[in-house]
């Protein structure tokens, strides 16, 4: 029992995975209750781009990852303020780090391998730098969510009122955009940019289906978001599959558990 | 002379070419109920919103609590009860409590938890609504009236001097109607806080207010602490204004 937890790899593995599902979970409440559940994959589409640009010019991939991922959440907040609407911004720079990322492998060969691994998540492959990475920034983004917590709350509830009671709303808009650009880009390694808003969007979406408060909501999503990395690693390892896939089954069958315990359950 | 809470003079504001308010010179005192009526697009929510500082007039000036509003920084004294607070996502994950804990917001600051003080103050305000009992009910599940006195808690939670409150009876039950009724008059006379009510219910409204202000873009003022005239509420009612002798 617990034999895998020997391994370094798994070891960082578990670190790497459980921290951004907390992240991914606590984020996904504010994103799924305002609507924007696709924020999450439009970043990460454009993380693609930052991913290869990085492969091309020796940078740390998760570094330009980043940086592209910021801006462009800064670049469709914008978009917005000018009257674009929201789901068709995002559908822009989706499209657009996409293109971005297919025309540098079209223009430098050879390292189409590394960007597979971003594309479907190499959880099994997180580096030493990775986690150290992915914890340092995760934490900081964690205490970020916390110290604004309660104004968070308060514009994802009824954002007019937060504007007459004074909150910096446009302000806070691009804080959650910008922190949700950091919980992709680490989430990224682990479950690939194409699954990535599973993390956010899964996990939200089963606590909102029982839970009668916002803190209540933001604890029940982080939990089921650690509690399935752990067991799809688990799954994971001794079913030999792919760990970021197995992690998003675990996600789905426990949304499905929920929902169908709450049609059936006496009133 | 009493403290003035509220005094607007001569102020304008139009949406592009479209004027919404012409002209509004009034004021109230510490402890006055005024009442703000008029027709549907006659620019009482205008009225709210330049009195909260969310639109800037296009000329003349008001001052709240003495101070004019570019330099005013009291906003927790002033409570408000937007229009169609009730209407929000029904599923959304919000206990009674977590909601009314928002009118502390704005006085505990950016970046800081609520304190001890701030959940008393909290508490209070649901006790006075009557709504203590359901405080970790999910505000979606209670029925419209006792939403909005949640909402109204929200506001009673800053403990503001000045409270505005915009149509709030509009979906809401006659019991209901009655209970709030009750409640403002208890807030106006036991605890001596301004109130401002916008309403398009000219006939409750007339029964507990000191003070009327009739909204259609002009604005006229009339002390009604001694009784409501019928001439008093004639913009209320524009399909009534020809009924109404002109001299010119």
């Amino acid at each position: 029992m617990l034999e895998f937890l020997q391994y370094g790899f798994m070891q960082r593995a578990f670190i790497a995975g459980m921290l951004v599902a907390l992240l991914c979970g606590v984020i996904g409440v504010f994103l799924v209750l305002r609507r924007m559940s696709l924020v999450g994959d439009g970043l990460a589409h454009i993380s693609f781009g930052g991913i290869a640009a990085g492969l091309l010019f020796g940078v740390y991939p998760l570094f330009s990852a980043l940086v592209f991922s910021v801006l462009a959440a800064l670049g469709i907040q914008k978009l917005k303020q000018m009257k674009v609407y929201g789901d068709a911004a995002i559908a822009m720079f989706f499209s657009f780090g996409l293109a971005i990322g297919v025309v540098i492998v079209s223009v430098a060969h050879g390292f189409n391998a590394d960007l597979f691994s971003y594309l479907f998540g190499s959880i099994l492959a997180v580096s030493q730098a990775d986690i150290l990475v992915i914890a340092g920034v995760g934490i900081a983004t964690i205490v970020v969510l916390l110290l604004f917590y309660k104004e968070l709350f308060y514009i994802t509830f009824d954002e007019e009122s937060a504007r007459a009671a004074g909150l910096p709303v446009e302000n806070l808009n691009n804080l959650l955009v910008v922190l949700t650009a950091v919980a992709v880009v680490l989430s990224m390694r682990i479950v690939g940019i194409l699954l990535v808003s599973s993390f956010i969007v899964i996990p939200a979406s089963t606590a909102l289906l029982f839970c009668r408060g916002f803190r209540q909501a933001i604890a029940f999503a982080a939990a089921i978001g650690v509690a399935s990395v752990v067991a799809g690693l688990v799954l994971a390892y001794y079913l030999d599959l792919a760990a970021g896939g197995a992690v998003v089954m675990v996600l789905i069958a426990v949304f499905f558990a929920v929902l169908v315990y709450k049609q059936f359950r006496p009133k | 002379m009493a403290e003035k809470v509220l005094e607007l003079k001569d102020v304008s504001f139009s949406y592009s070419s479209q004027p919404a308010v012409k002209s509004a010179t009034f004021s109230m005192e510490k402890g006055d109920f005024l009442g703000v009526i008029g027709p549907n697009g006659g620019g009482k929510t205008t009225l709210v919103k330049l009195i909260l500082g969310l639109l800037k007039p296009d000329s003349g000036s008001i001052r709240v609590f003495g101070e004019e509003i570019p330099k005013f920084r009291g906003w927790p004294r002033l409570g408000y009860v937007p229009q169609k607070a009730t209407n929000f996502d029904q599923n959304f994950p919000a206990t009674v409590f977590e909601v009314a804990s928002m009118g502390r917001f704005e006085r505990a600051g950016l970046m800081h938890q609520l304190s001890k003080e701030d959940y008393n103050a909290v508490e209070n305000a649901l006790k006075v609504v009557g709504m203590l009992g359901m405080r970790d009910k999910r505000v979606g599940d209670l029925s419209g009236g006792q939403q909005q006195r949640v909402f109204i808690a929200r506001a009673l939670a800053g403990e503001p001097e000045l409270l505005l409150l915009d149509e709030p009876t509009v979906g809401v039950d006659a019991e209901a109607q009655h209970n709030f009724y009750a409640l403002l008059k208890k807030l106006n006379k036991e605890f001596g806080m301004s109130l401002v009510l916008i309403s398009h219910d000219v006939g409750m409204v007339s029964k507990y207010v000191n003070k009327l202000a009739c909204v259609n873009i002009n604005v006229e003022f009339h002390d009604v602490s001694k009784g409501v005239k019928d001439s008093d509420l004639v913009c209320a009612y524009p399909e009534a204004m020809a009924a109404v002798p002109h001299h010119h």
